[in-house]
């Protein structure tokens, strides 16, 4: 029957809807159980538009709206069109053509999306249908700037795993080894005194008194002292992660923050040189200085050796995804898609970052000297590198469970402004301070999980999860800009978080190649030769480009696996049959031979 | 064989194949490591033969370090003659290059190799004598014209035991039987015929003994023009559309000339398009591709980025990869021919029409396009033994030019292009675009291309079978010897022991499943609704009323002229191309039925594993596709022994024959480079990038910006 075919372009949706039945008319949506809705979710308002698919052409629809998401089924249903987009996804709503626009399908909505792609709804001209649905979307889509609660404060979804017990600092800094007779845990930011943007518990040199962590709280932008994000099981070396030094024009020292960087250099007990990696290129470090900021100088710091690391700004990094988008939505462009991607510079910087990293990790590790890494107030650039360096080094970072927890503690904890990076449930679009950094760093993941196939415990769609949660606002992992905020406004007690939602449904997101391997470091090849576009992130919407799904390698795999278990549980009966000394194996006998030649043909 | 190891004895001496001569030899030769510019190095022999350049290590105690993939015939330091692509002396630190004679002789030797290896070799430690002999012997040995009868080939064909079946299931092509059996195969026969016309080469040298021809032909049309003019026949479709070739005849001054020949291929033209025969449609590649000589340049230039002299030299081409990518365009050709080769599938797929292609001489771009379009449509060629058939069919028997294409004589450079690697690099792009459909893995392909270059089989050193045939004979005139019994490259024994052959085989590769013949009728059909898939696609109502009417407008133009249609000519629908190509795409892939290329930009790959092999700096230690390969490997290996263990427990001893699975213990560790290079670095310190790119030309305001602007010097 006609109504029984499935979605054609069902695009990767955030949710894999299943829906069998088609709406005909669409009245009653509160009855229609096709139409996907969470608990808390609620309806707002629907309507009949026209969806200027840019693959397929226009597409006659319905669109539902809930303080949620906007979803749109098409009236024909072959093929079905569907959209499922979270409000939270939106990042700028305009208007197209005006009352006297000619031309079909002139007049509607044009919505900018946070996830590659852009929707276009062509509507009546009669009426006031247009503005009722661009004040309903607006309204919903920026609740931030409606005075209204983000969905995530809504969500009643139950899930069997509680993600908000991912990550217990305590219990991280234990696996670590810490504290010990060098490093201690201090309790010193626990009302966020010291820090607003660090969090309440903090590692740092066991020779360091609270006091000397105040005095150099006042050389360190933002009051982001030098703590320890991670340390190596055997070398004793450390990662430490902070803002730049408060050194400006006129080239400031600070005695405290001078020997604080020596206790840190002596702790590993080996007397090479403490080594800082400034994320930044020089150029920038040294314009700092006429805003305060700036490096740490050979003079003042005899005993560190300072590198710069060259990442470029967040303003860079948003200017080149969007050029990226530019060149792959909605058309990959095709004469010149090479030098096209080149000039958007997105791989280049990716590259720089995961060279930074691996500088770091190899510093760490067979360096066997301490490190330091900052660029201006140590939230961006330098979470890139310091949890990167911790996925090269430490393989417990590579399982899903380490993982989350990795990103709780170098992004969440340590005060990424995921809320001014992304801008949840806020309509400026144009503000300066959104940048895609976060995306970024599960890009180099990506990028370490295809050069590395067997070494991640979790797979693309982990990932590619994280990232529509990123924006989607259904969880609150990512809401605000610090703990300090987090902790304020209950987010643990009154949202969700997204690794309940993963963790609840772990066999989706695990990698089957997944090889578990203890203290082996990971090393990227950070060359253009190997980096690759993340298909199936950046150009998943254009039904031309999609890969096959699932992966026929991965699926083969998993055959295999079956078929092994199938045996080894027979090889199990057999033997307790022959024990058993029942010669009863005609019956049987005929089995082995058949799966043997199944398995041989592949040879 | 047994080799007793006598260490004290410096002595080491070339293993030297049947027919192989040492020619000249260089002691205490530096051979560096090329790794990390860190003069690193071994000392050895260098020599030369007829056949090879080879490298013997002074100390070759590496004896126990036997690698997994080994081939038999090439060691790890053997570069045969015909795989010399240039060679570089190194002059007071400047690199020039070497062809003929030699006034003054370098201190360095670098000798780049067709398989993209780079061999550096040091002379300062070696007598000027030997250096001499060496370096003339090799620059003249690999660079200087020579005599077809003088390659390696014969020597060994001559002087090695003959104890070749050659009997594999490859068909060779080469016997009246096997073009009727491939007629019968794909149904051709009804209206095509396997003619005899060119016994003892009555009609032309460059066509092969046996080939096949619409029924209607007749022998003296064939023999009139030394057979240009004739549609030859490729391959049906299982719709009864066939795939034709057709050697065009050369541009005549002459107007009468040209005028009996435009009569003469009317005539052919009216009796081909006549039913049976289907519409017919012509694609001239000569204008529709880029010419042998772009494809040459783009070659070139491509292969030069990936013969890397060292460290510095990698990551300086790092910066501005891309761009350097697609300035050679060779991806871009690539590209090209994937979509020609979808335009041809889609005309005999979809519109059910025969397609002639035309080239001067139809044994270059045609014998690409329609190996392509075989494998893209015919399921059988994408098993190994139906692949190397089709070699044989279109490419060995069809008379490609590969003595004059690989220029394995040194004869002419304007007869160089890599039509036949273009064809595999194509074909790579399928198998990494869909791994399960091929029966060889992408390993397979690349010893096939590093094979061009081996001359003792001779498939790949021949213009024609006319070339093979007559200089099959022993020593001329004088004795009357038995002729020459050349092996086959398809034997892969000879250069891979069974361990290293498993390599060759994918273990992905999801075998058409066989059917008992009760269930063969409903089995076929259904094989056929999915090779027309994409005809069932528009199927939407208002859609539907309005291509009919196109399509049936069309039919009734095309059957007005019937002849004459070009591909991709004005009156054709635009987008039926694009239709086709997005219906396909829109289905799930059916691995046994019609396969097509994704050819947008980003689906078109460099061919890693060919290409990058030798690089250490592109090396990931435990990563790339090896990787999740040999898990699978080792997977299947487990399941073996369970088998056999269950066989054990039922006592039925008899297991059958176990093929062999590729051993690959501990392959977590393996090198992406496996199982080609096997640079093992000693230190697992990673490849840090020594030159990385800063300029941000056009954001210069971005650039300087802070990430936020905040004055910090008032906080103090």
């Amino acid at each position: 029957m006609a109504s029984s075919s499935t979605p054609k372009y069902n695009s990767n949706s955030l949710e894999s809807s299943s829906s069998k039945r088609t709406l005909k008319d669409g009245t009653n949506w509160e009855q229609n159980e096709e139409i996907p809705r969470l608990p808390g979710e609620t309806r707002v308002t629907d309507k009949d538009v026209i969806y200027m698919c840019p693959f397929n052409g226009p597409v006659k629809g319905r669109v539902y709206i809930t303080n949620y998401r906007l979803y749109l089924r098409s009236v024909e249903n072959d093929p079905v069109v569907v959209l499922n987009v979270p409000l939270g996804v939106i990042s700028r709503i305009e208007k197209m053509g005006g009352a006297s626009s000619r031309g079909e399908n002139s007049y509607g909505l044009d919505i900018t999306c946070k996830d590659m792609r852009n929707l276009r709804f062509a509507l009546k001209q009669e009426g006031h249908s247009r503005r009722d649905i661009f004040e309903v979307l607006t309204k919903y889509a920026f609740p931030q700037s409606h005075n209204l609660l983000i969905f995530a404060f809504a969500n009643e979804e139950k899930f069997s795993e509680n993600g908000w017990m991912v990550y217990n600092p305590m219990s991280e800094y234990r696996r670590q080894g810490l504290p010990n007779e060098r490093w201690r845990v201090t309790f010193i930011n626990e009302h966020y005194g010291l820090c607003d943007t660090y969090p309440s518990l903090l590692v740092v040199p066991y020779n360091a008194t609270d006091d000397d962590l105040k005095k150099v709280a006042a050389f360190r932008s933002r009051n982001r002292i030098p703590v320890l994000s991670w340390i190596h099981p055997e070398t004793q070396a450390v990662i430490m992660r902070c803002s730049q030094p408060l050194v400006g024009m006129s080239g400031k020292r600070n005695k405290d923050d001078e020997r604080y960087l020596d206790i840190i250099r002596e702790a590993n007990g080996q007397i090479s040189k403490l080594t800082i990696y400034d994320a930044r290129p020089n150029v920038n470090a040294v314009a700092n200085k006429a805003t305060g900021g700036g490096y740490e100088g050979e003079d003042a710091y005899p005993n560190a050796e300072l590198f710069f690391l060259d990442i470029h700004n967040i303003h860079v990094m948003r200017e080149s995804l969007k050029k990226l988008k530019d060149i792959v939505y909605p058309n990959v462009e095709e004469s010149h898609w090479l030098s096209s991607l080149e000039s958007t510079h997105w791989l280049e910087h990716i590259k720089l970052v995961l060279t930074g990293a691996i500088q770091v990790a190899d510093k760490v590790s067979s360096g066997r000297s301490s490190v330091l890494v900052h660029c201006s107030d140590g939230w961006d650039r330098t979470a890139q590198l310091t949890s990167l360096a911790m996925l090269m080094l430490d393989s417990y970072y590579r399982t899903i469970e380490g993982f989350e927890v990795l990103v709780q503690k170098e992004w969440i904890s340590f005060g990424h402004k995921f809320a001014s990076r992304i801008g949840h449930g806020d309509k400026n679009h144009a503000d300066a301070d959104r940048s895609p950094i976060f995306l970024q760093f599960i890009d180099c993941v990506w990028q370490m999980s295809k050069q590395f196939p067997t070494a991640f415990e979790f797979n693309e769609q982990f990932l590619i999860t994280i990232l529509d949660h990123l924006y989607s606002c259904r969880f609150g992992t990512f809401l605000y800009n610090s703990e300090s905020l987090r902790e304020k406004e209950k987010v643990t007690e009154k949202t969700l978080s997204l690794w309940s939602l993963i963790n609840s449904e772990k066999s989706k997101y695990t990698n089957p190649f997944y090889t578990k391997e203890l203290n082996r470091a990971l090393y990227p090849v950070a060359s253009m030769r190997h980096l690759e576009l993340w298909v199936n992130y950046y150009i998943r919407w254009n039904p031309r480009i999609r890969q096959q799904q699932p992966n026929p390698v991965e699926q083969r795999y998993m055959e295999l696996l079956a078929l092994r278990d199938d045996y080894i549980r027979r090889l199990e009966e057999l033997q307790i049959t022959n024990n058993s000394k029942i010669s009863n194996s005609s019956a049987s006998s005929a089995s082995p031979s058949q799966m043997m030649s199944q398995v041989q043909t592949h040879f | 064989e047994i080799h007793i190891k006598e260490p004290i004895e410096k002595e080491v001496n070339p293993r030297l194949l049947p027919g192989e001569l040492l020619l000249c030899e260089a002691s205490t030769v530096y051979k560096y490591i090329q790794e990390d510019g860190s003069n690193r190095g071994t000392y050895g022999k260098l020599v030369c033969t007829n056949f090879k350049i080879a490298f013997l290590d002074d100390d070759s105690a590496s004896d126990d370090n036997e690698p997994q993939f080994k081939n038999k015939i090439v060691g790890e330091n053997d570069i045969t003659l015909q795989c010399v692509d240039q060679i570089y002396g190194v002059y007071d630190e400047k690199k020039k290059l070497l062809t003929g004679q030699l006034r003054k002789y370098p201190e360095k030797l670098i000798i780049y190799c067709k398989d993209l290896r780079v061999f550096h070799f040091c002379l300062r430690y070696t007598k000027e004598e030997e250096v001499k002999r060496i370096v003339s012997g090799i620059v003249h040995h690999s660079q200087t014209p020579k005599l077809l009868k003088r390659l390696f080939l014969f020597s060994y064909a001559s002087a090695a035991p003959n104890n070749t079946d050659g009997r594999n299931q490859t068909v060779m092509f080469d016997t009246l039987e096997d073009w009727r059996d491939e007629l019968e195969r794909t149904k051709g026969n009804v209206k095509y015929k396997a003619v005899t016309t060119n016994e003892g080469y009555r009609v032309s040298e460059k066509l092969p003994l046996y080939f096949v021809v619409p029924i209607c032909v007749s022998e003296e049309s064939i023999l009139k023009y030394e057979g240009r003019g004739i549609p030859i026949w490729c391959w049906s479709c299982h719709n009864g559309a066939a795939l034709l070739k057709m050697s065009a005849f050369p541009k005549e001054q002459d107007d009468i000339t040209s005028q009996t020949q435009k009569a003469f291929l009317d005539g052919i033209y009216k009796t081909i398009s006549k039913p049976p025969y289907e519409l017919l449609k012509m694609d001239d590649l000569s204008s529709s591709l880029p010419s042998l000589q772009d494809i040459q340049i783009a070659y070139t230039r491509f292969k030069q980025l990936f013969l890397i002299d060292n460290s510095t030299d990698f990551w300086a081409t790092d910066v501005k990869w891309f761009s350097l990518l697609e300035s050679t365009n060779w991806l871009e050709i690539i590209r090209r021919v994937l979509k020609k080769a979808i335009e041809v599938a889609e005309c005999l797929e979809r519109q059910h029409t025969n397609v002639l292609l035309i080239e001067e001489s139809a044994t270059d771009l045609c014998c690409v396009i329609s190996s392509l379009v075989q494998v893209m449509m015919d399921s059988y060629s994408r098993t190994k033994s139906g692949f190397q058939s089709l070699i044989q069919k279109e490419w060995v028997i069809g008379g490609h030019g590969f003595l004059d294409r690989c220029n394995h004589l040194h004869k002419s450079d304007k007869e160089e292009a890599p039509v036949f690697l273009l064809l595999l690099n194509c074909v790579w792009q399928l198998v990494q675009q869909y791994p399960p459909a091929f029966e060889f893995t992408e390993t397979y392909l690349t010893v096939l291309s590093d094979s061009l270059y081996v001359p003792i089989f001779s498939t790949f050193f021949f213009n024609s079978q006319h070339q093979k045939d007559t200089n099959m004979s022993g020593e001329s005139l004088k004795t009357q010897s038995a002729p020459f019994r050349f092996l086959t490259v398809w034997d892969w024994s000879v250069q891979f022991d069974p361990k290293a052959q498993a390599f060759l085989n994918n273990p992905l590769y999801a075998e058409k499943p066989k059917l008992d013949k009760s269930q063969r009728k409903t089995a076929r059909f259904k094989h056929q609704r999915q090779l027309s898939l994409p005809l069932t696609q528009t199927k939407s109502s208002t859609k539907r009323g309005f291509f009919r009417e196109e399509t049936d407008h069309l039919i009734k133009n095309i059957l007005g002229k019937r002849i004459g249609k070009f591909i991709n000519s004005s009156d054709e629908p635009p987008n039926s191309f694009r239709e086709f190509y997005d219906s396909w795409h829109s289905k799930p892939v059916d691995y046994h039925g019609l396969l097509l290329p994704r050819i947008d930009g980003p689906e078109i790959k460099v061919w890693a594993q060919r290409y990058l092999r030798w690089i250490p700096e592109a090396q990931l230690h435990g990563g790339g596709t090896i990787a999740t390969a040999a898990k699978i490997l080792d997977l299947m290996e487990e399941v073996q022994s369970l088998q056999v263990k269950m066989d054990e427990e039922h006592s039925q001893a008899v297991s059958g024959d176990v093929h062999s699975v590729p051993m690959l213990r501990n392959s977590a560790r393996l090198s992406s480079l496996f199982p080609f290079a096997l640079l093992q670095r000693q230190s697992i310190k990673p490849a840090l990038p020594t030159s990385t790119w800063k300029d941000l030309e056009d954001e210069d305001d971005l650039v300087k910006r802070d990430d936020e602007f905040v004055d910090l010097s008032g906080d103090m």
